[in-house]
């Protein structure tokens, strides 16, 4: 017997339980409860921590201290700044919906709150273990848009509108890149179980090192599902003020906020599950509660690069985002899911389908870059023209 | 017993948003409300232990079908903000004729049609044998249904390009 594994917890825990005299459905009942509880108490603390780990890291990068005057470090600025929000008046406009404005800001959370649910956190940790998770993930996530369209209509702002039907144009074209990478590691795996999934990446099998092309699409489009840098164009402050929440003011803005950094923390989780093997990695087999470590190292790992873009990179102007999204990221998400399924269907050893599927992958990745630089090099061009000729320097 | 109380409460919530479609007088608000109904019958899927079903009935009907209708209203000008009347000279017809309609419909759905009904869990492989089924027996639906959406999608870029000057 190994008390660090997460799963013979379980089972003594289970024990526990039936030896205290409860009925089945009263197991489940509690079962279903504590993990609740545990769940959504970890993603609104993480919160917390995410938002000084971001402004603390991105402060680093650009050269400055970032918070550093509340607590050790800065590290209870935030909890001042939520404090601070608490107390702020609440203020809903006059000609508001009033239902449907204060729905938005629930829904936009719930939404991201739901998603902790499949996420495997280590062997056996997941809170339901559904045989249909990726496609769960992609459901939830036309929730959020959801959200962000009764927040703009409701809120009868003209900004808080067209920050909506941004919000839609861009979720709605970046979802579809988004899942064509995630059905990239399912085909692989044989299931959409994100459990099964993590199974499949044993012994650094890892599909993001296998497939670096897909890891990359799905990198992109959680950027722009999740509304970071370069894809913020929804929030511009200098073109529509602050987007489909601004006349959201106090604790209900916090909760856009608050659903905003969860969805950082759930698509990397998401992220290093699907492409870095979620829990595997040295020694997991004898030690399992290492697994929860590993995960959260992948995790971090990935946050840490989205705060990365977010500190250093400039914003794309929105047709460049439709672009990107139509005629590169589509097209070579359906090519390397057709490559996945004919490279599967090959009937070679394990490790030979995996180099042809990395060799291929660099291949697409470097055609895509390669076709991309010289339309960029292209349209430069043509810049300069337009503008010798027109006699702006 | 648990089980029937939330069927029923979920049935209600359904039929109430459902209601609340065509009888609300603004527009935006009937979508939603619509939204809400869509997502009642998700709930009824998982109580049928049919969870694929349910995820794909939140994702093509919520995000696909209902952002759609959402969008579109946002874009029409004056539907938004303006209260159009639910009813007009032919609803007392158009009421009745529904309601026989319905009664209808329920009796030959409730009493003329012998239902397969099996006793058995939901085998472990369900989606693999969709999968199969799509492909396999009832693989002639499936390709006509996407032929129809890639003549849509070509219709669609055909209006939406710009004229070539």
């Amino acid at each position: 017997m190994n008390p660090l594994d997460p799963r013979i917890l379980g089972e003594w825990w289970n024990t526990f339980l039936r030896g205290l005299g409860l009925a089945e459905g009263w197991i489940v009942f509690i079962n279903g409860l504590v993990v609740t509880l545990i769940l959504l108490g970890f993603g609104l603390t993480s919160v917390i921590f995410l938002i000084w780990l971001e402004r603390k890291f991105a402060g680093r990068i650009q050269d400055r201290l970032g918070p550093n005057r509340v607590g050790p470090y800065g590290l209870l600025q935030t909890v001042a700044d939520a404090l601070k929000l608490m107390t702020k008046e609440d203020i809903t406009p006059d000609n508001a919906e009033r239902v449907t404005y204060n729905l938005a800001p629930g829904l936009a959370v719930f939404a991201v709150l739901m998603l902790l649910v499949v996420i495997p956190f280590g062997p056996g940790l997941i809170g339901v273990d559904l045989n249909i998770g990726v496609l769960y993930i992609v459901a939830m996530g036309s929730i959020g848009i959801m959200a962000a369209l009764m927040a703009g209509w409701a809120s009868n702002n003209k900004y808080a509108l067209l920050g909506g039907f941004r919000t839609v144009a861009q979720l709605l074209s970046y979802e579809i890149p988004m899942v064509l990478a995630m059905s990239v590691p399912v085909l692989f795996a044989g299931t959409m179980s994100m459990h099964g999934i993590v199974e499949k990446q044993a012994r650094f099998q890892w599909f993001g090192l296998i497939m670096p092309a897909a890891f990359l699409l799905y990198i992109i489009s959680a950027l722009a599902e999740n509304e970071r840098t370069p894809f913020d164009l929804l929030e511009a402050e200098s073109e529509i003020v602050a987007g489909y929440h601004i006349e959201y003011s106090g604790m209900k803005f916090a909760w856009f906020f608050l659903a905003f950094f969860l969805n950082t923390l759930i698509l990397s989780a998401i992220a290093a599950t699907l492409f870095l093997g979620g829990w595997q990695g040295p020694f997991v087999e004898q030690v399992p509660i290492l697994g929860v470590f590993y995960f959260f190292i992948k995790t971090t790992a990935i946050l840490l690069f989205f705060m990365w873009v977010r500190a250093t990179f400039p914003r794309l102007r929105i047709d460049q985002m439709m672009a990107l999204a139509w005629k590169v990221l589509v097209p070579m998400g359906l090519v390397l899911v057709l490559l996945a399924a004919l490279v599967v269907k090959l009937p070679i050893p394990g490790l030979l389908q995996n180099l042809i599927l990395f060799v291929t992958n660099i291949a697409i990745l470097l055609f895509v870059l390669g076709a991309v630089g010289r339309h960029l090099r292209k349209e430069a061009e043509r810049y300069k023209v337009r503008y010798q000729v027109s006699g702006i320097r | 017993m648990v089980l029937q109380a939330i069927f029923i409460l979920v049935a209600l919530f359904t039929i109430g948003c459902a209601l609340m479609v065509v009888l609300h007088r603004n527009l935006f608000i009937s979508a939603l409300f619509l939204i809400a109904s869509f997502f009642g019958v998700a709930v009824i899927y998982v109580l049928l232990e049919a969870e694929f079903i349910a995820v794909a009935q939140i994702l093509i009907y919520i995000g696909a079908i209902a952002t759609l209708i959402v969008f579109a209203i946002m874009l029409s000008r004056g539907m938004m903000t303006g209260r159009t009347s639910p009813r007009n000279a032919q609803a007392l017809w158009a009421g009745l004729g529904s309601v026989i309609l319905g009664i209808a419909l329920l009796y030959v759905v409730a009493y003329r049609v012998q239902w397969p009904v099996v006793q058995k869990d939901v085998p472990a492989d369900a989606i693999a044998r969709l999968g199969s089924a799509l492909v396999g027996r009832y693989v002639i639906p499936f390709e006509v249904a996407s032929v129809l959406l890639l003549a849509a999608l070509i219709g669609a870029v055909m209006i939406a390009r710009e004229k070539e000057v």
